[in-house]
């Protein structure tokens, strides 16, 4: 009897495991593949928004034109069909909005019932016009052609120059200037996280006493521990200034200021993980090298520095990674402008602080939305090379040293 | 024959521990001397006097006199550097560093400051013979020295050891890890050596002792027992300890 109650609760409580376990496999594959189906949704569509056309006078001899110069002509900056490989004509913009100009509210009707014919007659009439209009006014009838765009590939994604998902008619999904802040500013990150974190870790690891170690390690641990937005304010409010006045900025967020936020905060990635690799160099090989004369600084640059460097690696790495995916304080410092930055003080914006910023005004289902999630693929992508470069680094490091 | 390994009365305390009590012997130059005893018994502790490796352990504390070459190792001012590439030292396991054959070797002379190409691969050369290693590995001098045995590991230690030309090679228990073949190896290369420098050699293995050593001393629990030629110790032993420990009753 006894027995089959312990049997009966063993088959539970694995039943329970088992249950779990694959709720969280699964959740986590279910996360990434929705993850892809949204982000993937944007690649071969029209950058423009859904029930929206742009079209120009049937005699226009231009056939297509990329999403840049859609951009540039409804902005002005070009305003000659020459510019576009056209004839040499001027463009006459036209939006919905225009309407009144060109029509009287007799002419369209007390319930706007005349609109679509009074945009054919404009169209038609006009040979240098284009027209941003509602393609539900667009059919067979109608006196004018469409202007095909670009369709949105892989290609024009990474490469696209320009981040500007609400532009219309065409909406500019460029992640370069993005994934350049990213890099820029993680990059940057590194350079001051790695020198520090190192040097700390040295120092924790082989020259400071037991007691000392004892008060350091949970400090470093702390740092660790405090909320990102956090970091981000102490950014905004000592080091963004701080770096403006220095460097006489008319704006103190710049890539500079995320790379020093983010390196205070992948420090105690990298020095946790490099002084756990730091000590588990062996005694005996620490002795064999003092036993050879040298002094304790030349055994920590020759020997256990070397010993510990796929260890150092990979907290390099996972401080990187760190640095890559954080959100919060690099969205409150970094000044958020989505173009390519030439130097450090410049102002950029990262791919997850993008995200962050611009899900909320993104509407649910349509280009722009689908765009941050293609954005977070990226993110994705990125991340998990790391992970398992970090893990090839690992498991190198085990086989050489049996 | 001048003495030149001397201690006066050596006591070491871990902390509250008295792991040495008052050990005074001599060692003379070109033999082997022995160390057997217990674990535990402060034979190793008593080895890493003489290059004073035990400065590295926290709350050490040693008192009385260990003279090389009449002079006093512990003495205030005394280069710890220069000790140490006048005593080299070979561990109980074998641990070379992460780097090439020829870098293990060379590195003793490049930790103290030799910069010349040509004296380092003459030295590295050189040490290897004398390690009777150098047939084995000389046409992959630029691989790990992970990728040797563990006694040809071993024998690059020596090899290392002898690098920077001391005069006293202290070895703890330096065929312990290894196996048979390997060990006799070990065993020849002592007799080798012996020519040329004073060997130290803490061991677990009384044969050992026995075949290699001219001089035996016995430790137990922190106390020199018996200090005599090898050939006494094993024949004629005068402690009962001694005679215990060496046929095997205890230890």
């Amino acid at each position: 009897m006894r027995n089959s109650i312990k049997r009966f609760v063993e088959k539970i409580s694995e039943s329970i495991l088992f249950l779990s376990s694959t709720v969280t496999t699964l959740s986590v594959l279910l996360i990434v593949i929705f993850l892809f189906k949204e982000g993937l949704g944007i690649f071969n569509k029209d950058p423009i928004e859904e029930g929206q056309m742009v079209v120009i006078n049937k005699n226009n001899p231009i056939r297509k034109v990329v999403s840049a110069d859609i951009k540039n002509i409804f902005d002005q900056n070009i305003t000659n069909w020459k510019q576009v490989g056209g004839k040499d004509d001027s463009i006459i913009l036209f939006r919905m909005d225009d309407i009144g100009n060109y029509f009287t509210e007799e002419q369209l009707g007390d319930t706007f019932q005349f609109v679509p014919q009074c945009l054919a007659k404009l169209v038609d009439s006009i040979p240098g016009i284009i027209a941003y209009i509602p393609s539900k006014y667009f059919n067979k009838d109608f006196p004018a052609r469409e202007l095909p765009m670009e369709k949105i590939t892989v290609g024009s994604f990474i490469k696209g120059k320009e981040w500007f998902p609400t532009a219309q008619p065409a909406a500019q999904l460029g992640v370069y200037p993005l994934l350049i802040g990213t890099l820029i500013v993680s990059l940057g990150a590194i350079l001051i996280a790695l020198p520090l974190g190192l040097a700390t870790a040295i120092f924790m690891a082989e020259i400071a006493s037991e007691r000392l170690r004892k008060i350091l390690k949970p400090l470093v641990e702390l740092l660790a521990g405090i909320p990102s937005v956090v970091y981000g304010f102490f950014g905004l409010v000592v080091i963004v200034p701080f770096i403006q006045q220095v460097f006489h900025l008319p704006v103190g967020e710049t890539a500079f200021a995320g790379s020093v936020v983010l390196g205070i905060m992948a420090l105690p990635t990298i020095i946790t993980i490099s002084e756990d690799a730091l000590r588990t160099t062996p005694r005996a090989m620490k002795e064999a090298s003092l036993a050879l004369g040298a002094n304790k600084w030349q055994t920590i640059h020759r020997v256990i520095v070397p010993y510990a460097s796929s260890g150092i690696t990979a907290a390099a790495i996972l401080g990187i990674g760190r640095a890559i995916g954080e959100t919060m304080a690099v969205l409150m410092v970094t000044g958020n402008a989505a173009v390519i930055p030439h130097t450090w003080l410049e102002p950029v914006r990262t791919i997850p602080a993008t995200i962050a910023a611009e899900l909320g005004e993104a509407p649910h289902g349509g280009l722009h939305f689908k765009a941050l999630f293609a954005l977070a693929c990226i993110l994705f992508i990125i991340t998990m090379a790391i992970n398992l470069f970090v893990a090839y680094i690992s498991s190198k490091n085990k086989m050489s040293k049996r | 024959m001048s003495l030149i390994i001397e201690t006066k009365d050596v006591n070491l305390y871990y902390g509250d521990f008295h792991a040495l009590k008052g050990i005074s012997m001599e060692m003379q130059p070109n033999t082997v001397t022995a160390f057997i005893g217990p674990s535990g018994c402060g034979k190793s502790t008593y080895l890493r006097l003489f290059n004073r490796m035990n400065d590295l352990i926290d709350a050490v504390k040693i008192t009385g006199t260990i003279n090389i070459d009449g002079k006093n190792v512990y003495e205030k001012g005394v280069d710890i550097v220069e000790l140490r590439r006048k005593v080299g030292m070979v561990f109980q396991k074998p641990n070379p560093f992460p780097k090439t054959i020829f870098e293990n070797i060379a590195y003793g002379l490049r930790v103290n400051g030799v910069g010349d190409k040509h004296f380092i691969e003459d030295r590295v050369e050189r040490s290897l013979k004398q390690a009777a290693l150098w047939e084995e590995v000389k046409d992959k001098l630029k691989k790990s020295a992970f990728e040797l045995s563990g006694g040809q590991q071993q024998r690059l230690c020596i090899a290392r050891a002898l690098a920077i030309e001391p005069t006293i090679l202290l070895m703890d228990e330096p065929a312990s890890a290894l196996d048979p073949i390997s060990t006799s190896k070990i065993e020849e290369l002592i007799h080798e050596l012996k020519k040329n420098y004073t060997i130290l050699i803490v061991t677990h293995n009384m044969q050992q002792a026995a075949r290699v050593s001219d001089a035996t001393a016995f430790f137990y629990l922190g106390n020199l027992v018996e200090f005599g030629t090898t050939k006494d110790i094993f024949t004629h032993p005068n402690d009962i300890k001694t005679q215990n420990y060496i046929t095997g009753r205890f230890g």
